[in-house]
């Protein structure tokens, strides 16, 4: 019995891992969103179907599954451009958003107005443009709310479990039955108008997606041999919750993350529109909307562009969260 | 090699199978040379990786979209499949060829009464509408099942584990299928409910001339059923031949590996333990008189209370192995973690030390989890994804405060050189290492605190038996060197008698039988006993192997043996 050599025989080394999706194509999703949960998103985006992080890859050679689908390229293109020209709107036009100029009023798109202008002449593309910040900011802040209270109260859920699970699910169940927009117009004119109120009154309609995710998650990976392991190891709940739990359990809420800026910018644009958002002469996309309603016979671009500007980045966001979905699957 | 031409029912010539990824081609099975007779029983054998699953499903039809046959052709029943659209290869499953797929758990549709499932297959032959039910409980009663007009009304889930194979195995009968191809039909099983159900198939096979095709890992299992075995190591053909010839006289050196490497085959058939005579030591852990309810949820009239466990009494000795083998539900389980303080028992003691821990909380535990760890049983689930080799198993020093980064660092080093894996594993990740070096990894985790006592929960029952023979291996070498004791738990005998010093046999939620493991095998008094180490696969030529010489200097080569067998694993 010669132990000794089969102990020193080591099955053969399997082969390593294939590049990995991951690291590059996140890369510009993560540029993409300035937030918190945008850099959250960064670690969701390392995720492999197993779950490994990659590191022996360069960064382009991981961007491969992204880069070979167009139409995630262009969508991230979109995105990336929105975000940027909503910060620094002063690079991709030189007109004021609030500049009115009579003579030029109700002038159809051009090469000098790319959108055209309104009733009092100022430039529809930098309008929408600039608007774009206030949309940018609330719901950045409404997904951020929404995915920190959601984790929180699905970890909690999940986690815990018994009565503590069935209160607080019941109690995202009734949230769950109240129809988004409503709850938020309650929302909003409990606390009045603003950026702020807005992202508040639309996070407290989408938390309750995150905190069943998270739950369900939590859930699985509680099961796991290697949570086990850990707590056979001697490990904390507080160990593993962070170091175990949490990591293997946010890929999917992730993913519905980016999946709900398209329905936070939705639900934004609406409340704008319903004159819920900013005060005039401050543009934001529902309040275009709205304001060229007046003129749709005669000059539908004041509807339309801004409309289409908006179904655009919210289609954007969603091809963006299901090409993610996909490969991390 | 088999009889005429005409009267084969498969013959597979020079057929290669691939895979396509990112745009290579990977070969599964290569020039593989294959010809089944009718009412002829062939196994194929081989480990993960050997191409074994691919030939099957190449036969039926089944390969995955990226699956393509490279070279070579399939004939089935005469016809020429290679090429051919899904009609004609619809023509051929269930009537021609039928499949008794690997998982009874998953094999089934759960939200179908199983009449149902097999109605479907027995309605595809063209039977009269009205003569159905009769034949689905025909087939049901001769697929062995008891009470065959209930069992056709009930739903899957009310069926335990060899019940679904059995009615798997109806539903591959019912088409009157010419060949059966049966894909690891038992791996899933007690031994005892694998030997009767393989013994059924056999008899099935024999009493309708059907030809049967055996997939299997065992090479017992193929000694013991088939007329002819063929052996598969990464997509080839090793060898073939009857199987007398292959376990008495096998010529080339991968057969003879594993036959070498099987607990059940090295020793001409009969299982040996391991370890002969056993030198008296203290007792570390103690179960006493332990007994565990669990409760269950309200039927009309059923028993509100489980017994899982009556009355156990166990007891580790430092530095040796306790073994505790039984069949699925017999309580295994619950009795390790009872002792591990994971589960209270409803009455009697644990005793580590001789210090009651009963009672003890997890707090009152923890610090004394630093002297027993756990092994699980599956590698692929017992690693965070996440985490580095290096993370993984200084997770527990971590845990405890043990030294710093750097002491830890060199702990796991010295760990990584215990388990045989290469230092420079410290950076990979779960998904990048086998099943056998996963659990190395897993067994470093379980030994970075120096316990004393390490609980293994089936630890090789999901490896490839050359990589179970080498965990075993390594665990006995990791016992003799840190004296660590082990509290084993294992539904196979035969590794069991690998590992263990002293064995107690559950039944039920009681120790039927225990003592030393050379009494107990060698002179087992309990019929259940009897039972458990008579189902152990590969006994057909039990007598003739004590019998013949055996080729001398097989143990002393073990570095000449490919190990490669998970080479193919990607």
């Amino acid at each position: 019995m010669s132990e000794n050599t089969l102990i020193r025989g080591p099955e053969q080394v399997a082969p390593a891992v294939p590049p990995d999706p991951a690291a590059g194509g996140v890369v510009s999703v993560a540029v993409s969103e300035p937030t918190q949960a945008g850099a959250a998103d960064v670690r969701s985006g390392e995720r492999h179907p197993e779950g490994e992080r990659v590191r022996r890859f360069g960064p382009l050679e991981a961007a491969g599954p992204f880069l070979r689908r167009p139409g995630f390229v262009l969508a991230a293109l979109f995105v990336v451009f929105v975000l940027v020209s909503g910060l620094l709107p002063g690079l991709f036009t030189s007109y004021d958003p609030t500049a009115t100029a009579p003579a030029e009023k109700l002038r159809g798109p051009s090469l000098d107005h790319l959108f055209g202008t309104d009733e009092l002449g100022r430039d529809l593309f930098s309008r929408v443009l600039h608007g774009s910040t206030l949309t940018i900011k609330a719901t950045g802040g409404a997904v951020l709310i929404a995915v920190v209270v959601g984790l929180a109260l699905g970890v909690v859920a999940g986690f815990l479990g018994g009565w503590i699970d069935s209160l607080l699910m019941r109690t995202v169940d009734v949230a769950l039955a109240l129809p988004l927009l409503l709850l938020a117009l309650a929302i909003v004119t409990a606390l009045g108008f603003g950026t702020l109120p807005v992202a508040i009154a639309v996070s407290v309609g989408i938390m309750p997606g995150f905190a069943r995710t998270t739950r369900a998650e939590v859930f699985r990976v509680k099961g796991q041999a290697y949570v086990e392991a850990a707590r056979t190891g001697g490990a904390s709940w507080i160990r593993v919750m962070w170091r175990h739990i949490l990591p293997n359990s946010w890929g999917p809420v992730m993913v519905l993350a980016i999946l709900d800026f398209g329905t936070a910018v939705l639900s934004i644009s609406s409340l704008s529109f319903l004159g819920f958002g900013a005060a005039p002469p401050a543009a934001e996309w529902g309040t275009l909307i709205s304001g060229g309603r007046n003129y749709l016979i005669t000059s539908p671009w004041l509807s339309l562009l801004p409309g289409l500007f908006v179904a655009l980045v919210v289609f954007s966001l969603n091809h963006v969260a299901r090409t993610l979905e996909e490969v991390q699957r | 090699m088999s009889a005429g031409a005409g009267a084969n029912i498969v013959e597979l010539s020079g057929l290669s199978v691939g895979y396509r990824r990112r745009g290579r081609t990977t070969l599964a099975v290569d020039s593989l040379d294959l010809a089944i007779a009718s009412g002829e029983t062939v196994a194929v054998v081989g480990e993960s990786g050997s191409g074994k699953t691919t030939t099957a499903n190449a036969i039926l039809g089944l390969l995955p979209a990226n699956g393509q046959i490279t070279a070579g052709s399939i004939r089935v029943a005469g016809t020429d499949i290679t090429a051919a659209g899904e009609r004609t290869l619809r023509a051929i499953r269930g009537t021609v060829v039928g499949l008794v797929p690997q998982d009874p758990m998953v094999g089934l549709n759960p939200t179908m009464r199983i009449g149902g499932q097999v109605a479907e297959s027995v309605r595809r032959r063209g039977v009269d509408k009205r003569l159905v039910p009769a034949e689905v409980v025909e087939v049901l009663e001769r697929a062995g099942l008891d009470n065959p007009v209930l069992r056709a009304r009930q739903y899957p889930h009310e069926l335990s584990g060899g019940m679904r194979q059995r009615v798997l195995i109806a539903i591959a009968l019912a088409g009157h299928p010419r060949l059966i191809v049966a894909d690891e039909p038992t791996s899933a099983l007690d031994v005892t409910v694998q030997r009767t159900i393989l013994d059924h198939l056999g008899r099935l096979v024999t009493e309708t001339g059907t030809s049967l095709l055996i997939i299997t890992h065992d090479l017992g299992v193929a000694a013991d059923r088939a007329d002819r075995v063929i052996v598969m190591q990464n997509g080839r053909v090793v060898e073939r031949g009857d199987p007398e010839s292959i376990l008495l006289a096998s010529s080339d050196p991968y057969t003879r590996h594993l036959i070498e490497v099987a607990p059940a085959l090295s020793h001409s058939g009969h299982v040996v333990p391991r370890f002969t005579e056993v030198d008296p030591a203290p007792e570390i852990l103690r179960l006493e008189a332990v007994s565990k309810d669990f409760r269950l949820p309200r039927t009309s009239g059923g028993d509100r209370v489980f017994r899982a466990l009556e009355d156990v009494t166990l007891s580790v000795r430092a530095g040796q192995t306790l073994g505790l083998v039984g069949e699925s539900g017999s309580g295994k389980t619950t009795a390790l973690r009872i002792a591990m303080g994971l589960d209270k028992p409803t009455s009697g003691r644990v005793l580590l030390d001789g210090k009651d821990i009963t009672s003890a909380g997890w707090s009152e535990l923890r610090p004394l989890r630093r002297r027993f760890q756990l092994v699980h049983q599956n590698p692929y689930s017992s690693l965070d994804p996440r985490f580095s080799v290096e993370e993984s198993i200084a997770e527990p020093l971590v845990s405890f405060r043990v030294g710093n980064r750097a002491s830890r660092s060199a702990r796991v080093r010295e760990l990584l050189d215990q388990v045989a894996l290469p230092v420079d594993f410290r950076e990979r990740r779960p998904s990048e290492l086998s099943g056998g070096q996963r659990q190395r990894v897993a067994i470093a985790r379980a030994l970075a605190l120096g316990p004393e006592l390490v609980f293994l929960d089936e630890p090789v029952s999901a490896l490839d038996v050359s990589v179970q023979d080498q965990i075993l291996g390594l665990l006995t070498g990791l016992q003799r060197e840190l004296g660590v004791s082990y509290f084993f738990i294992s539904h196979d005998l035969a590794v069991v008698a690998q590992l263990s010093h002293e064995v107690a046999v559950l039944r039920r939620g009681r120790v039927v039988e225990s003592g030393s493991t050379a009494a107990v095998f060698a002179a087992p008094e309990q019929e259940h006993t009897r039972e458990l180490l008579g189902a152990i696969p590969g006994q057909r030529f039990a007598a003739a192997l004590a019998a013949a010489p055996r080729p001398e200097g097989i143990r002393s080569e073990p570095d000449g043996i490919p190990a490669g067998s998970e080479e193919l694993r990607s």
